[in-house]
């Protein structure tokens, strides 16, 4: 299968070990370059900690993860303000660490303690960081689509030059929601960006198996909404179309649409990677696209170009290990919910 | 009731709209058929005009999406009132609903709030069969989350609209057009805090009690009246928020009349009938029971279309007035 834009669906073709796809860094300043680079191994650092925390059994619920995926939160978050409002789904570790939440208050939330992003009451799966733009992260799939719109409707009423911004997978472009949300985002022209992370599975189910055609971008193009397809794990593309869409929407207050084509390292849910749920995925698949890992492109470009040197590169990578385990150790350590708080929250009075 | 002014319940209801689209510039409305409003009575007319396009919001035939919308505008601060001018539809917004707004307050630790007023109009008979035709309280007042709110009276429908709107949680608020036409005398607006918003006996009596929301408040007054003429004297208790329910009152009457008869214009299994019933039975002691409490609903059955049918589908008060007197025989 082939993208409109020439990205081919599994990396199987056009990809040998030593043709790691490279990236066009002209145009970009160099401490920008390294800082997105270290908040995409950030991330990726805080996924793998989630990862074996989960595997030791620290971690009670599931977490879907996001590893392999941080280009797109990260790229397009360079363009976002904290006065945004972003919704997400059931992968959203990234899309709130991009915007800058704390990884120990994720840690407490993942460790059901009182500290946690949500005070314990929602785990992975029910995010929320108001104060970094971050509206709500919630796993109905396709459920937070529409809360997008209606955001977008708001900051439009607001007078406000905010935007909302809707992240979602492949699999949530089946749901009917996505195609009304669609619909009546350009109806009302508001100023809302749906970013499809398309990482070709549903839980366990290839898009092949889903659909008739592996391009998301047919459904927002059919509604007139400014579209770009992107090759998700290559942040220089990803920033381009962030910077073009955001654009329009904050300035223009219409609806924009990013299809970002990216893989997942883990399966669906927890910490193996050669997993999911119900059936195994291609281990060629992964390791041909763990050539295109967004993180190792970055990093092979800058210490080519010179803008970054190894010493210093693993010298951060220690550094940011550090941190995280710090982070964890700190929220593994705090008090639990106390009792009262299950009857607390149910209303606002 | 008193027909003193044309004050009736569709034009309070407008009323309520009217007071909060005024004074809240956060308050808008969105929902099907709103720049053509015969869709729902006369309970919106003209807002469009008055108010502009902007804020009274005809969508596209997209019940799901435009309620997921008016429950993430109010996550991002306005106050929507979300507008399904028949019940039966509004099932396709049932995630946006249960899944989103009833639980966001609680999933995110108390941080945000889904104020959110979706209002669901019953709009049966007619011959409209069983898609026009669903009462379907039960099933919101089973979530936690939701506060669900039945105006029986003409002050309660612009009144309790106005304290669902400034509430601040996610509130279904449930009109009945066939109280459309009932008039009252209303005084000037006051705001009402919902929460504190409860059972109100509208008719005192010692031998029974009736609880009711909505129409069925509306038979349950006729009946009593029925009643009162054969020396039945029915204390009639309106429930106007069925939930989070405030037991008290009910409890009350009961522990005073010792017959409870519940009328609810949906089914019976897993109903609003039947958890009156239990809460009742729960708070009191079986001794103060003169008999079996009873309820009036629905036969089990889907809406007709067919008039000879559909004449025999809805409880009348004479069907009150039968279960009523029932409970002096056991």
């Amino acid at each position: 299968m082939k993208f409109d834009n020439g990205i081919d669906s599994l990396g199987t073709e056009g990809l040998s070990l030593n043709c790691n796809p490279s990236l066009n860094l002209d145009m970009r300043a160099q401490q920008e370059l390294i800082d997105q680079l270290y908040l995409m191994i950030h991330i990726r650092f805080i996924e793998h900690k989630i990862a074996n925390m989960r595997k030791m059994g620290h971690i009670g619920g599931p977490v879907h993860l996001g590893a392999g995926q941080e280009a797109i939160a990260v790229g397009i978050s360079r363009y976002l303000r904290k006065s945004d409002k972003i919704f997400s789904g059931h992968r959203s570790h990234a899309h709130l660490l991009a915007m800058g939440s704390d990884p120990y208050r994720l840690f407490a939330e993942l460790l059901g303690r009182s500290t946690g992003l949500t005070k314990g009451m929602g785990g992975s799966m029910h995010l929320w960081d108001g104060p970094n733009g971050i509206y709500g992260a919630v796993p109905i799939v396709s459920g937070t689509v529409p809360l997008a719109v209606g955001a977008a409707l708001a900051l439009k009423m607001q007078n406000k030059d905010d935007i909302a911004i809707a992240y979602f997978g492949d699999g949530a472009i089946e749901e009917g929601v996505v195609h009304e949300s669609l619909n009546l985002a350009r109806q009302l022209c508001v100023p809302v960006l749906f970013v499809c992370e398309n990482n070709f599975f549903s839980s366990h189910m290839h898009i092949s198996q889903r659909q008739p055609s592996n391009s998301i971008a047919r459904f927002s193009r059919a509604n007139e909404i400014e579209t770009e397809t992107v090759d998700g794990n290559n942040i220089i593309d990803v920033e381009n179309a962030a910077s073009r869409l955001i654009d329009i929407a904050r300035n223009k207050k219409m609806p924009v649409f990013m299809e970002a084509i990216t893989y997942r390292h883990y399966g669906h849910v927890d910490w193996q990677e050669d997993a999911d749920v119900g059936i195994n995925r291609s281990q060629s698949d992964l390791k041909l696209w763990k050539l295109k890992d967004p993180i190792v492109r970055l990093e092979s470009a800058l210490l080519e170009v010179n803008f970054l040197n190894k010493d210093e590169l693993q010298k951060r990578k220690t550094d940011i290990h550090k941190e995280i385990d710090s982070a964890w150790k700190l929220a593994f350590d705090d008090t639990e919910p106390e009792s009262k708080s299950l009857l607390n929250f149910v209303y606002k009075g | 009731m008193t027909k003193k002014t044309s004050n009736n319940y569709g034009s309070a209801i407008r009323e309520g709209f009217a007071y909060l689209l005024k004074k809240y510039p956060e308050v808008f409305v969105i929902g099907q058929g709103l720049w053509s409003p015969w869709y729902v009575g006369n309970s919106m007319t003209g807002l469009d005009k008055e108010f502009g396009i902007e804020r009274i919001i005809d969508t596209p035939v997209a019940e799901s999406a435009c309620t997921g919308a008016a429950v993430g505008a109010a996550l991002a601060g306005m106050k929507p009132i979300m507008v399904h001018p028949r019940m039966d539809f509004m099932l396709y917004a049932m995630d946006a609903i249960v899944n989103q707004a009833a639980k966001w307050s609680s999933m995110m630790g108390g941080q945000a709030h889904a104020g959110v007023t979706i209002r669901a109009i019953i709009n049966r008979g007619g011959e409209q069969g069983a898609q026009h035709s669903q009462a379907l309280h039960s099933w919101f007042a089973h979530i936690p989350g939701l506060r669900v709110v039945m105006p029986y009276s003409v002050s309660d429908a612009r009144d309790l609209l106005i304290a669902s709107a400034l509430s601040g949680d996610p509130v279904i608020y449930i009109d009945d057009r066939w109280l459309y036409s009932n008039v009252e005398k209303l005084e000037p607006v006051s705001e009402l805090d919902l929460k504190t918003q409860g059972p109100k006996i509208i008719k005192s009596g010692g031998d029974l009690t009736l609880v009711s929301a909505g129409y069925s408040t509306h038979l349950a007054l006729e009946a009593s009246k029925i009643l009162s003429v054969e020396g039945i004297e029915a204390e009639v208790i309106d429930m106007r928020v069925l939930s989070p329910i405030s037991p008290k009152a009910i409890i009350e009457s009961v522990a005073k009349t010792g017959r409870l008869v519940t009328v609810d214009g949906g089914w019976s299994p897993a109903g609003f009938a039947g958890e009156i019933i239990a809460t009742v039975t729960e708070g009191i002691s079986p001794k103060l029971l003169k008999s079996s409490p009873r309820r009036v609903t629905l036969p089990f059955a889907p809406a007709p279309s067919a008039p000879a049918l559909e004449k025999i589908y809805y409880p009348t008060p004479e069907d009150v007035v039968k279960v009523s007197r029932a409970t002096f025989s056991d």
